[in-house]
C-alpha cells in the first residue's frame, strides 16, 4: 500500500503496541478493516448456516415418517431451538452485516466506518455469543424452549439451555446495538462530497432503516433476556402468575422485538435485490424514492403489528382488531416494492446471470411468503393456522425464499468485487434452480400440512392424521436444498483457485464500489469521488441525450474524474488487540454469571482492561 | 418455469383436499364440522382465492417479463429507455392493494367480534384445564371430570374456560382461580408451576392459547355426532407433541346417557377378580396419591381424590389415555406406561413406581374394568 502512510513517530500511552501485521492471522484478529471485518462476519455466518442447515436436516429426517424415534423429544427440542436462534441471530442478521459491513463505505465513498475499532468489537463479540450458544452441549445442553422462548415454560425447565440463550442473545445483542450506532454515525456523516440522502443506493437505505430497527428494538428484547436470567439465575418471578408476574409479559416484549427483527432480516436483502435487478436490466430503479419510502415506512409500521403473533392469547376483540389491521396496512408498502421491482424489469434488456436469477427468485418468492403473510391479518383465519406449519412455511418464504436469496443473490454480485474473482456461473445456475426446486418442495406443503392439523414444534405425528405424504416430499426437498448449498462451495472452492484479475466493473454496474479496483485496496478510493447524481457509476459510463437515447461517454469524457495525482498521504485507522480483548472479557464473563462469580470477575476485569487500554490507546504508533 | 407448475398443482390439490375432506383427516381445518368453524373457513376460502388471485396476477407479470424483455440470442447488448418511474402507476398500486384489504378487513373484523360473543341460550359450560401433558375437563354443573376426552352434545354451544395449571394443587382448581396475584391476600399456590398450553380442535373452532393466571374463553359447537381430533399447540416442554385430545360429540340423547354413566360411582370389581388385586394394587399403592377414582376410598376410609393426575373413575369409558396419544383397549400399551411412564412420553411428570409384571398386569385390568 505505497499510498498508506502510517505515521512511525508518537508516544505509546497504551498497555500494548498497536498491533502491524498486514497479513496472516494477527492481520485478522487485529484488524478494524471494514472490508476484512465484512468477510469475517460472511465466512463465520456461513459457517453457521451449514451448523443450522445440518440441524434442519435433522429436523426432516425425524419428521420424515409419523412415530420415528430417531431424535427423542429432549433432543428434538434442542435442535429445533438451536436451528431457529442460529438462522435468526447468527446466519441472516449476520450474514446481512457482512454486506452492510463490506459494502456501505464503499458506496457511499468513504474510507473505512465511523468507529472501526468498535466495528471490529461488534464482531467478535457476535462470534463469541455465537460459541458461547453453541457450548451450551458441551455444559449441560442445549437451549430446548424454542428460538421464542415463552415464558414460564423456558424458565421452569430445569435444564441451563435457556440460561445460556439468555446471556448468548444479550452478547449478540450488545454486537448488533454498538454496530448499528457505528453504521447509522458511518451513513448519515461519511457520504462523499455530493451524495445527498436521495443519492444513495437503495441498499444504503434499507442498510439504514435497519440500523435503526435495530437500535430501538434490541432494548426491549434485551430487558426480557435480562428478566429471564434472572428468573432462572436468581429467583425472581416476572413471568410467575403465582407470584403476581406474568407470563404474557414475556410474549409482549419478545415480539415488540421479534416483528421489527423480521425487517431486520428481509430489508437488507430487498436493498441487494434493489441493487441487481437495475443492474442485469439496464434501467434505473423503477420509483427510487417510492422504493426507499415504503422501506422507511415498513421500519415505522413494523413496530406496530407485534400482537400479530399473540391473537389465540387471549387479548380480546379491540386489540386483535387493532393489530389485524396494522397486519393489513404493513402490506400496502411490501406490495410498492415489488410492484417497483417489475416495472425496473418492464421493457429492460434482460439478461439472467446467476445474481439476476437469484433475485427474480427472491421477488417471485417473497410474494408467496407477503401473501401468506397477508392472510395472518385476517384474524379469525388466523385462530386456525397460528402454531401450525403454516406458520412455518409462510416465514421460510419470507426468510429463506426471501432474505437467504437475496443473500446469494448479494454473494455472487459482490463476489468479484470482494475477491478479484467471478463464482462459475455455470455452477451458480446449477445452484439456483436446484435451490429454487428444493426450496418449494421443502415449505411449500408446509402450507398444505399446517392447514390439515400440523401443529408447530411437534417431535412426531401420529399416523392417522394422513400428515405422511407431505412431511416425506418436505424431507426430499430439505436434502435438495443441502445439495445446491454443497454445490454453492464447490464453486467457491474452485473460484479461489483461479488467479484474481477480475476488471473494476465486470457486470456494467451503477453504483460507487465499482469504481474502485477490485478488490478495493485498503483504503477504498485512491481519490474520494464526487458525486453528482444517483447511480453516479453509471453516470460516469453513460449519457442520456435530449431525445432520452443513451450513449456511452468516452473514458475520461464525462469530466467528472478526478486525476488521480499519484502517491500522498491516506491517514487509515491502524488495527488494535482490544476490540478482541474487550470481548473476550464479555465472554468470560458470560460463564462467570453461570458458573462461578470468580470467573465473573475474571470476566469483568478483562473486559474493563480492554477497554481501559481501548480508551487510551493512541491512534497510531 | 417447473416450478410454478408444481405451486399451481399443489394450490390446487389444496383446493381439492379442501372440497373432499380426505377421511383419513380428523384435525383438518379445511374440514369445518361446526357453526364455529365454518364462520372461519367462510373467512379463509374468499381470501384464498383473492390471494391467488394476486398471486397469478403477479408471478404472470415477472414471467411475462423475464421472457418479453430477455435480450434474445445473438442480439447486441442495447440500451433501453431509462424509465425513472411513473407516480400515477405508484399511485394506482398503492391504492388499488389497500382497497382490496380493506375489502378483507370488513368482514375479517366483524368475524373477530362474533366469535368473541358469549354464546346465546342453553350454553354447556365447560372448564378445560391444560397439565403437562394432558388435558382436564370438568363440567362444575354436572358434577363430571374427565381428561383428555371432551364429550360434548351436538347442535349446543360449548363454552369452555381455560386455563393452565401445574403440579402440586391442594384443592381442584377451577377457572375461576385462574386470575393474575394473589386474590384476598391468599395466594393460590395450588395453581403453580403452569406453562402456557394451547387448546385447537380445528374442526370445530380456531385455536385459544391456555394460560397460566388467566382464563380465556372459547366457544364451540358440533353439528354432527363424531370424534374430532385436537392438540396443544403451544410449545410446552418435552412431550408437547403428544398432548392430544378428542371431542367427542353425541346426539342429545346419548350424551345424557353418557353424562349418568360418568356421575355414577366407579365399578367395584367382583371379588376375587384379576381386577380385584389390582384395585388393592391401587389403593394401597402411590396410585391415589395423584389419581382420583370417585366412590373409592382409602385405608382410612377417606374418599380417593385427584391431585395432580387424571380423574380414572370411568377411565375404561374413554378410547385413550396419556395426553390421548395411546390407546385405552390395549393391555400391552397400558402395561408399558405403568412400567415406566417417561420412557413413553418423556418428562412425564407420573413416576415410575417398581411394579412388577403381576402387578402391573392386575392394575391394567383393574382400569380396563373402569367402565
Amino acid at each position: 500500500m505505497a499510498s498508506v502512510s502510517v505515521p512511525s513517530e508518537g508516544v505509546s500511552r497504551g498497555l500494548f503496541r498497536r498491533p502491524t501485521a498486514t497479513t496472516g492471522l494477527w492481520s485478522w484478529l487485529t484488524t478494524v478493516d471494514h472490508k476484512k471485518i465484512g468477510i469475517l462476519y460472511g465466512v463465520t455466518s456461513f459457517a453457521f448456516f451449514i451448523v443450522g442447515g445440518s440441524e434442519a436436516l435433522l429436523i426432516r429426517l425425524q419428521l420424515a415418517q409419523p412415530n420415528q424415534e430417531l431424535l427423542s423429544p429432549s433432543v428434538y427440542n434442542e435442535v429445533f431451538t438451536m436451528h431457529g436462534i442460529t438462522m435468526v441471530f447468527l446466519v441472516v442478521m449476520p450474514l446481512s452485516a457482512a454486506f452492510i459491513n463490506y459494502l456501505i463505505p464503499l458506496m457511499i465513498g468513504a474510507r473505512d466506518v465511523a468507529f472501526p475499532r468498535l466495528n471490529a468489537f461488534s464482531y467478535w463479540a457476535f462470534l463469541f455469543g455465537g460459541i458461547f450458544v453453541y457450548s451450551s452441549w458441551f455444559l449441560g445442553g442445549a437451549p430446548n424452549g424454542g428460538w421464542f422462548g415463552y415464558a414460564p415454560n423456558a424458565v421452569l425447565d430445569p435444564t441451563r439451555g435457556m440460561t445460556f440463550y439468555a446471556i448468548g442473545l444479550l452478547m449478540t445483542g450488545v454486537a448488533s446495538t454498538v454496530s448499528a450506532v457505528n453504521l447509522a454515525v458511518t451513513i448519515l456523516n461519511m457520504r462523499a462530497p455530493g451524495m445527498t440522502l436521495f443519492r444513495m443506493p437503495v441498499f444504503v437505505w434499507m442498510s439504514l432503516v435497519v440500523q435503526f430497527l435495530l437500535a430501538f428494538s434490541l432494548p426491549i428484547i434485551s430487558v426480557a433476556l435480562f428478566e429471564l436470567l434472572f428468573d432462572k439465575r436468581f429467583g425472581t418471578h416476572f413471568f410467575d402468575s403465582v407470584a403476581g408476574g406474568d407470563p404474557v409479559l414475556w410474549q409482549h416484549l419478545f415480539w415488540l422485538f421479534g416483528h421489527p427483527e423480521v425487517y431486520i432480516l428481509v430489508l437488507p436483502a430487498m436493498g441487494i435485490v434493489s441493487e441487481i435487478l437495475p443492474v442485469f436490466s439496464r434501467k434505473p430503479l423503477f420509483g427510487y424514492q417510492f422504493v426507499v419510502f415504503s422501506g422507511i415506512a415498513i421500519g415505522f409500521i413494523g413496530f406496530g403489528v407485534w400482537v400479530h403473533h399473540m391473537y389465540a392469547v387471549g387479548l380480546g376483540p379491540i386489540a386483535n382488531t387493532a393489530f389485524g389491521i396494522s397486519t393489513i396496512i404493513i402490506a400496502v408498502p411490501t406490495g410498492v416494492k415489488i410492484f417497483n421491482w417489475l416495472g425496473t424489469m418492464w421493457k429492460g434488456d434482460l439478461t439472467f446471470p446467476t445474481p439476476m436469477l437469484f433475485s427474480i427468485g427472491f421477488v417471485s418468492m417473497f410474494i408467496i411468503g407477503g401473501l401468506s403473510g397477508v392472510t395472518h391479518s385476517v384474524v379469525p383465519s388466523d385462530y386456525q393456522q397460528t402454531d401450525t406449519y403454516y406458520v412455518v412455511a409462510h416465514f421460510h418464504y419470507v426468510l429463506f425464499g426471501g432474505a437467504i436469496f437475496g443473500l446469494f443473490a448479494g454473494m455472487f454480485y459482490w463476489w468479484p468485487k470482494a475477491f478479484g474473482r467471478k463464482l462459475s456461473e455455470g455452477l451458480g445456475k446449477v445452484t439456483f434452480w436446484t435451490m429454487l426446486v428444493g426450496f418449494n418442495l421443502t415449505f411449500g406443503p408446509m402450507h398444505i400440512l399446517g392447514l390439515q392439523g400440523m401443529p408447530r414444534r411437534i417431535q412426531t405425528y401420529p399416523e392417522e392424521l394422513g400428515l405422511t405424504f407431505y412431511n416425506l416430499v418436505s424431507t426430499v426437498g430439505a436434502f435438495t436444498i443441502a445439495v445446491s448449498v454443497a454445490l454453492f462451495l464447490v464453486n467457491v472452492a474452485m473460484t479461489h483457485r483461479k488467479p484474481r484479475g477480475e476488471a473494476a466493473d465486470p457486470w456494467d454496474a451503477r453504483t460507487l464500489e465499482w469504481l474502485t479496483t477490485s478488490p478495493p485496496p485498503e483504503h477504498n478510493f485512491d481519490e474520494i469521488p464526487t458525486v453528482h447524481a444517483l447511480d453516479e457509476a453509471w453516470h460516469r459510463k453513460y449519457a442520456e441525450t435530449e431525445g432520452g437515447a443513451v450513449v456511452p461517454v468516452p473514458a475520461g469524457g464525462s469530466g467528472l474524474e478526478a486525476e488521480y495525482t499519484g502517491a500522498h498521504a491516506i491517514h487509515m485507522p491502524s488495527p488494535s488487540y482490544y476490540p478482541l480483548i474487550a470481548s473476550l472479557g464479555l465472554f468470560v464473563f458470560g460463564y462467570g454469571v453461570i458458573f462461578s462469580w470468580l470467573l465473573a470477575g475474571a470476566g469483568a476485569v478483562v473486559l474493563l482492561a480492554g477497554l481501559y487500554g481501548w480508551a487510551l490507546e493512541p491512534s497510531a504508533e | 418455469m417447473r416450478t410454478r407448475t408444481r405451486w399451481v398443482w399443489s394450490l390446487l390439490s389444496l383446493a381439492v383436499v379442501a372440497a373432499a375432506c380426505a377421511p383419513n383427516a380428523q384435525q383438518d381445518s379445511l374440514n369445518p364440522q361446526g357453526p364455529y368453524a365454518d364462520k372461519v373457513y367462510d373467512l379463509f376460502v374468499p381470501v384464498f382465492w383473492i390471494a391467488t388471485g394476486v398471486f397469478v396476477l403477479v408471478e404472470g407479470l415477472l414471467v411475462f417479463f423475464a421472457i418479453r424483455y430477455r435480450r434474445r440470442k445473438g442480439r447486441p447488448a442495447q440500451m433501453p429507455p431509462q424509465i425513472h418511474g411513473n407516480n400515477r402507476l405508484e399511485i394506482a398500486w398503492t391504492i388499488l392493494p389497500a382497497l382490496i384489504l380493506a375489502g378483507v378487513a370488513v368482514p375479517t373484523v366483524t368475524t373477530i367480534f362474533d366469535l368473541a360473543r358469549e354464546p346465546e341460550g342453553n350454553a354447556l359450560e365447560v372448564n378445560v384445564m391444560g397439565h403437562q401433558w394432558w388435558w382436564e375437563f370438568d363440567y362444575p354443573a354436572e358434577n363430571v371430570n374427565t381428561a383428555n376426552e371432551l364429550h360434548i352434545p351436538t347442535g349446543r354451544p360449548v363454552l369452555l374456560t381455560l386455563c393452565a395449571v401445574g403440579l402440586g394443587y391442594e384443592d381442584k382448581p377451577t377457572p375461576s382461580d385462574c386470575q393474575v396475584g394473589p386474590p384476598d391476600g391468599d395466594p393460590p399456590a395450588a395453581i403453580g408451576d403452569g406453562v402456557i398450553h394451547s387448546f385447537w380442535v380445528p374442526e370445530l373452532a380456531g385455536t385459544q392459547d391456555v394460560l397460566p393466571g388467566q382464563a380465556n374463553t372459547l366457544v364451540i359447537q358440533a353439528d354432527e355426532p363424531g370424534r374430532y381430533s385436537g392438540q396443544c399447540k403451544e410449545f410446552c416442554g418435552l412431550s408437547h407433541a403428544y398432548m392430544k385430545f378428542a371431542v367427542v360429540a353425541h346426539s342429545p340423547a346419548d350424551y345424557e346417557e353418557w353424562l349418568r354413566n360418568e356421575q355414577a360411582d366407579a365399578v367395584t370389581p367382583e371379588p376375587g377378580s384379576l381386577a380385584a388385586t389390582g384395585m388393592d394394587v391401587f389403593l394401597n399403592g402411590q396410585c391415589i396419591a395423584c389419581h382420583a377414582v370417585q366412590g373409592l376410598e382409602d385405608a382410612n376410609g377417606n374418599p380417593v381424590v385427584a391431585n395432580g393426575g387424571p380423574n380414572l373413575t370411568h377411565f375404561a369409558n374413554r378410547e385413550c389415555f396419556a395426553g390421548c396419544w395411546l390407546p385405552n383397549d390395549d393391555a400391552d400399551e397400558l402395561g408399558r406406561w405403568l412400567d415406566d411412564p417417561a420412557a413413553v412420553k418423556e418428562g412425564s411428570w407420573m413416576p415410575d413406581y417398581g411394579l412388577s409384571p403381576e402387578e402391573i398386569e392386575a392394575v391394567v385390568a383393574y382400569l380396563q374394568s373402569l367402565t
